[in-house]
């Protein structure tokens, strides 16, 4: 369970989140979508704690993430964009330390480390440093590390970027084999992967919701039944002037 | 503690996966030895004490020790990965000292192998072993608020060269303060109470009253609590950049 609660950001004079509210139950895969600089970014980096908000909060199972923020961090896997990780580590060292602070010992550290390698499919490459391994491998290190704990809530900042084909369909099976019970929120501007993945898709624009429902029937509010359609109407160009830019980057 | 020690593991590892402890120690030895034989003329002295070989340490732990520390925090904002670090659940403290003890462990570490010099003191004659290991005391502990230093200033910024060079400038600045340079220049005109405050805060005062042979309880209290303000200081650093 993920609620936001009227979550605002500023940059100098830049707005990057607007008074942001939103509520995530379990099971429901969320896409969050939007332009860049709408405040897709900074928003997730309010709900994990990396960043302090201007104004609002954001509870993880109840833990409100400024007060609690140790205990909102537990029940939550955050995978930060562009999956950074520490290079000179093998995946075996990386999620071992991820387990260590986790609180894993022993027996269920080297469990919670196999499976989450398996289901990523990493275990051919669990001996190499990460900083040798290709991208795709390096988003799966990421991902590995933020289902290593099961947490209840995941916040998946552009899971599949930068990824070929196949390896964006090996990142969707897997968010969708893990997805039943637990509270996931993706960012993504693929709106192919909205209507494959998410059971929930919002859009947000300059940050505030400009749209929220199933990705079906917001892609039937569109002019064709289709969600970049949608997507055009409802948020602003980056090549009009006044756009947040890269300020939420 | 279980956070400290997750971290300082971390820490503590990575400089044994990278060239860093390699380089390190090998120049931070070689350094030694130089200063120690060559430079100090160790040999002409006559006698079997490790003075020389000390009163050369603050001067290369004011290079040393930054490079030691530059990278702690600077190099995580660079890569990004400070932002794993800082949404994982652990408290800032936590990792503020685990950090820094890990770079401490191994600035400890380095300092271990320079026992040779002590083992040639003991080949050559009677050296006092006590104010021997007093000496080793004091220096690992100026080690450590030179390390406390660089490890603020690295959570500064995101480039390891500025963090180095800003974290020698200030280094320099305490240690520098009791150099008969300064005291010299203070003495003429400064009135005495300020002459002995700036004296107070050089680490050189405090470290050579310590190769004396007596860790005076005020010279390690004078570094632990240097060492904790600047902790204190890097963590203040790492809260304060939460808010963008």
């Amino acid at each position: 369970m993920l609620e936001i609660d009227n979550l605002t950001k500023r940059f100098d004079t830049v707005t990057a989140v607007n008074g942001l509210s939103l509520t995530v139950r379990p099971g429901e895969v969320l896409g969050l979508l939007g332009p860049n600089g709408a405040g897709k970014t900074t928003t997730m980096k309010m709900v994990t704690g990396y960043l302090a908000p201007d104004a609002g909060t954001a509870r993880i199972c109840g833990h409100d993430i400024a007060i609690d923020t140790l205990a909102a961090q537990k029940t939550l896997g955050y995978l930060p964009e562009g999956a950074p990780a520490y290079g000179e580590m093998t995946p075996r060292e990386f999620l071992s330390f991820i387990a260590d602070v986790r609180g894993l010992r022993g027996a269920a550290a080297v469990t919670a480390c196999e499976i989450a390698m398996a289901r990523t499919g990493l275990e051919s490459v669990f001996d190499r440093p990460i900083e040798t391994l290709s991208k795709g491998f390096r988003r799966r290190v990421g991902l590995a590390q933020t289902i290593l704990h099961d947490p209840e809530v995941l916040i998946l900042d552009e899971p599949t970027d930068g990824l070929d084909p196949n390896q964006k369909h090996a990142v969707r099976e897997l968010i969708r084999v893990i997805s039943p019970a637990k509270t996931i929120v993706i960012s993504t501007h693929l709106l192919e992967e909205v209507e494959a993945l998410c059971t929930r898709a919002v859009i947000i624009d300059r940050g505030r919701i400009v749209a929220d429902g199933i990705p079906a029937e917001l892609a039937a509010r569109g002019p064709n039944g289709r969600l970049d359609d949608l997507f055009r109407g409802l948020t602003s160009s980056d090549l009009g002037s006044g756009n947040v830019g890269g300020a939420a980057a | 503690m279980n956070a400290v020690a997750a971290v300082f593991k971390r820490e503590f590892s990575a400089y044994f996966v990278t060239p860093i402890a390699f380089v390190f120690l090998v120049i931070f030895l070689v350094a030694m030895g130089v200063f120690t034989f060559y430079v100090g003329h160790f040999y002409d002295t006559g006698v079997a004490d490790l003075t020389i070989f000390f009163s050369y340490h603050p001067w290369l732990y004011l290079f040393l020790m930054p490079a030691l520390a530059m990278r702690l925090w600077a190099e995580e904002k660079r890569s990004g990965s400070i932002e794993l670090l800082l949404t994982l659940p652990l408290p800032v403290w936590a990792t503020v000292l685990g950090k820094f003890l890990a770079a401490w462990a191994f600035a400890g570490l380095a300092l271990l192998l320079t026992f040779p010099v002590w083992l040639t003191t003991l080949y050559l004659g009677q050296p006092d072993n006590g104010v021997i290991l007093a000496s080793y005391i004091g220096s690992f502990l100026m080690a450590g608020t030179y390390l406390a230093i660089g490890a603020a200033v690295s959570a500064a910024t995101t480039n390891q060269v500025i963090a180095f060079v800003l974290a020698v400038a200030v280094c320099f600045l305490f240690t520098a303060a009791g150099a008969p340079l300064v005291m010299e220049a203070l003495s003429g005109w400064a009135p005495a109470p300020l002459v002995e405050a700036v004296a107070s805060f050089s680490f050189l005062s405090h470290f050579s009253a310590i190769t004396l042979g007596v860790i005076d309880l005020r010279d390690a209290i004078f570094f632990l609590s240097l060492m904790a303000l600047f902790l204190f200081a890097n963590m203040l650093i790492v809260e304060s950049g939460k808010g963008g």
